[in-house]
């Protein structure tokens, strides 16, 4: 907007800009700190046993020197896609619910719930999870504590977000172009589907993507109702073990080597993270472009 | 504003629009009973004012709640002005062609992406060893305020970018150096995306287990500075289930007033939202 | 605001800097007390240290739960005053003394509903090792066996895999748990399910109306009775670890936690005190 080059050399000004951008500076190196405490903490693993242990060992058994993560790596991320295939489309629902179907008053009472569920601690969804949703499930194929469960609680927690998201996005439409459609005799539904969703599209990608991330992120909850076995699960039913609850589950129970491999854990999902900020943004900007 | 068509397909998806998303909120509400309900028979407004005894199978939660809310000023008092700072460079000043600019964002959303338990790792690194913190709630804060700096920056950007461009030109024009626009007409304009960024910011905070376990620690006495070691009520919660026998009644009365806590932050941003600032400002 | 910046930088941020510096010496000083490690010494230690503090005005005792191994790895680097444990310092660990509070021991659980008695160890290694799957093998319901296995690291499991001898990675698991209350929760959900856990947390929890028995080893019956008079073949002691010789405000407070002023507070937990 304002380059900081152009004229008005207010004194001010200077000392404004040079704070500002010094609080930039240092929200953007946590990241990079983050990242670099990662890499020293997982080093001493990688100098004793190289890379391909985290993939090519017959399993994890840390104190028997087996470091394999692959099961891990693929339950965190089928966790975690699963959840927002599941509850992205339910949130985009309610947030044309919100915006085009229900009355102005239901509306906002729906949002208002919405919005007290999205804050809503992890922690208390794993209770939850723990004392309510895994006996369900146990009824049905033990031993309870699955895939599913993660999958089925995350989604409890994504939904309401993802639907806030997609309410604000429907609700920053302009209303010129809705005047325009129903002018143009548009249904109600055609104008939702065919230019509303495709002109918000580049947004709820981003909303959607965010989501990803923080379902791979999930640490209690997931901990609490996934089992925590380390295994590719055969099926829905089975327990598996993600990344994050491999760290919470172990971390101070632990030293050396073993220590050392779990921040390898949390290494890579940093990495997947960092991976799935630049491929949303790849894609916003393909998006754009068309 | 949308003129209802009555084909058969219409009257399908409309149909379809209003079952989804009453079922979904009708289960959302039976689940969030099911959390509360249990709570919500047994508590007694002294479970507020009593210390936690026999490691909170009795007593209540006073020092537990002072503790949490230590650790959510601690967290704001850094996260609020670097987070601001940060959300006004980013929309006013940066050029996000450019290295600096175009990082810092990239960053800032890597962050935001962060899972809760490596920040917890890097708190107790970082905080608690490498500048000698300590289990305090001091380092706890400080680790949340790294948590909750990508929430804060993005409501506040939102806020900032509501602005249309017109409101700035003149001011440009008339030769108002940046520091007085930004505080006569963009701040105050934007305070709403800030508001709701610190509710925000306030409620993931008080949410946050993961992050804490390794940083604030577990003591649940009285602190009597920010460099004591204090458990947060959401700690509280997981370790009555996971580590305590019989504690849980207590979770529930535990998770009966983090809820109510978090209701009524919610309905706080609600009412500024709508009274103060007078247009709908949503959450993301 | 650039006024108020400076303000806020000069009335805030800079005492609170300024303030720790003055708290890391304070925090040297022989009021404090830092104790990390074993999650089910911790809550003990939580009560002792309290009535300590009561007894003692003007001291602190902070009691951080993690694990055995944080227990025992903090007493070494320092960062902890005292490391609980809730084992047998190893022989690589001699650089260390441990001081016994109290003692536990490990039981396996089942549900309530569970027909079964009791197992032979030989049976339970076949069923912890997934060679019996369903409990009709062992002469129970015709059900999939749930098999609950701790986490890596845990001293729990290290004490069941030392008596049962059996190595973590022969073990098929079909849910991994960390601490206790979540075994027996999940054991107590579950009729099919068999795990085990320390026999304070349980015996606790089954007289508070939780859906688990416990199961009798080697013919002795898990309680903490036979944990105290030492027949009981899978019992451990709950230690306080320290580096070095014991000195001032530690050598006080182990003292007072191996003193039978605490031998309410300890039973109180289901735990057993060391009586010396």
């Amino acid at each position: 907007m304002f380059d900081s080059n152009t004229l008005n050399p207010h004194r001010s000004d200077k000392f404004l800009l040079i704070t500002l951008r010094g609080f930039s500076a240092l929200a953007g190196i946590t990241t990079v700190l983050i990242l670099l405490f990662l890499i020293a903490e997982s080093f001493p693993v990688f100098q004793k046993f190289g890379l391909l242990v985290f993939f090519i060992d017959s399993s994890w058994y840390p104190r028997e020197q087996l470091f394999n993560l692959v099961p891990m790596m693929t339950a965190s991320l089928l966790a975690a896609t699963c959840a927002v295939l599941l509850a992205a489309p339910l949130g985009i629902f309610s947030g044309v619910f919100c915006n085009y179907y229900a009355p102005p008053k239901l509306a906002w009472i729906y949002r208002r719930l919405i919005e007290l569920i999205a804050g809503v601690p992890s922690v208390v969804y794993g209770f939850w999870g723990l004392v309510v949703l895994v006996p369900l499930i146990l009824n049905i194929r033990p031993p309870g504590a699955s895939l599913l469960a993660g999958i089925l609680v995350l989604a409890l927690m994504i939904f309401p977000t993802m639907a806030l998201a997609s309410d604000s996005i429907f609700h920053s439409f302009p209303k010129e172009q809705l005047n325009g459609a129903s002018a143009l005799g548009f249904s109600r539904w055609r104008t939702i589907f065919s230019l509303i969703l495709p002109s918000v599209k580049r947004n709820l990608l981003a909303a959607l993507s965010l989501q990803i991330g923080r379902a791979l992120g999930e640490t209690m909850a997931v901990l609490m109702v996934c089992g925590n076995v380390v295994q590719l699960p055969k099926s829905f039913f089975d327990p598996v073990r993600t990344l994050t609850a491999n760290m919470a589950l172990e971390m101070s129970y632990a030293t050396g080597s073993h220590r050392s491999a779990l921040f390898v854990s949390g290494l890579i999902l940093v990495l997947l993270i960092i991976f799935l900020v630049l491929s949303a943004e790849f894609l916003q900007r393909r998006i754009q472009n068309d | 504003m949308i003129r209802p068509a009555a084909t058969y397909f219409e009257r399908l998806m409309t149909f379809l629009v209003w079952s989804i998303s009453l079922l979904l909120i009708a289960t959302l509400i039976f689940i969030i009973f099911q959390m509360v309900g249990p709570g919500l028979s047994t508590i007694h407004w002294r479970y507020l004012f009593l210390e936690p005894e026999n490691s909170g199978r009795a007593g209540g939660i006073s020092s537990i709640l002072v503790s949490t809310l230590l650790i959510v000023g601690v967290c704001l008092l850094f996260a609020v002005p670097i987070g601001v700072g940060t959300a006004i460079w980013l929309s006013e000043f940066s050029d996000p062609t450019r290295f600096f600019g175009k990082n810092i964002r990239r960053s800032l959303d890597v962050l935001s992406g962060i899972p809760s338990i490596v920040f917890g790792l890097f708190g107790n690194a970082f905080f608690c060893q490498y500048l000698g913190l300590g289990f305090s709630i001091l380092s706890g804060g400080l680790t949340l305020a790294c948590m909750v700096l990508p929430i804060l920056i993005r409501s506040t950007e939102i806020g900032l970018s509501s602005i249309p461009t017109n409101y700035r030109l003149p001011g440009a024009a008339l030769g108002m150096s940046k520091f007085s626009l930004l505080r006569n007409i963009i701040l105050p304009l934007a305070t709403p995306g800030i508001v709701v960024g610190l509710i925000l910011g306030i409620g993931r905070a008080m949410a946050e287990t993961a992050a804490l376990i390794f940083t604030s620690g577990y003591v649940d006495r009285f602190p009597t500075s920010i460099m004591d070691s204090g458990r947060s009520l959401s700690i509280h919660i997981y370790d009555l289930t996971m580590n305590v026998p019989g504690g849980e009644p207590n979770a529930y009365q535990s998770v009966f007033v983090i809820l109510v806590l978090l209701f009524f932050l919610n309905t706080l941003t609600m009412f500024l939202a709508d009274q103060l600032v007078g247009r709908r400002v949503t959450a993301i | 605001m650039g006024y108020k910046m400076k303000k806020l930088f000069c009335e805030i941020i800079f005492p609170i800097l300024a303030s720790l510096a003055f708290f890391n010496i304070a925090s040297a000083d022989e009021t404090k007390l830092t104790l990390t490690g074993s999650s089910t010494v911790a809550p003990l230690v939580l009560e002792i240290a309290k009535a300590f503090e009561k007894k003692n005005p003007g001291t602190k005792i902070d009691v951080q739960s993690g694990g055995s191994s944080r227990g025992i790895s903090d007493a070494r680097s320092g960062l902890a005053h005292i490391g609980m444990a809730s084992r047998d310092l190893k022989p690589e660990e001699s650089d260390l003394k441990n001081h016994v509070i109290a003692k536990d021991g490990v039981c396996l659980i089942l549900n309530k509903k569970n027909k079964i008695e009791k197992l032979t160890d030989e049976q339970v290694v076949k069923i912890y090792t997934g060679e019996i799957k369903n409990w009709k093998d062992v002469g129970g319901a015709d059900a999939p066996i749930t098999v609950v296995n701790k986490a890596e690291g845990r001293s729990t499991l290290e004490l069941f895999e030392n008596y049962f001898k059996i190595k973590n990675s022969q073990i098929k698991a079909s849910v991994v748990i960390g601490d206790n209350e979540q075994g027996i929760k999940t054991v107590a959900g579950n009729p099919n399910s068999i795990g085990y856990v320390s026999i304070g947390t349980a015996e606790f929890d089954a007289r508070q109306g939780s859906q688990i028995k416990l199961l009798a080893m080697g013919g002795v019956p898990a309680s903490i009775d036979n944990v105290k008079n030492g027949k009981f073949p899978l019992s451990r002691p709950l230690n306080l670890i320290v580096k070095g010789e014991l000195k001032g405000l530690a050598k006080k407070f182990i003292e007072f936690a191996q003193s039978p002023e605490v031998f309410n507070i300890v039973r109180q937990q289901y735990f057993e005190p060391a009586s010396k």
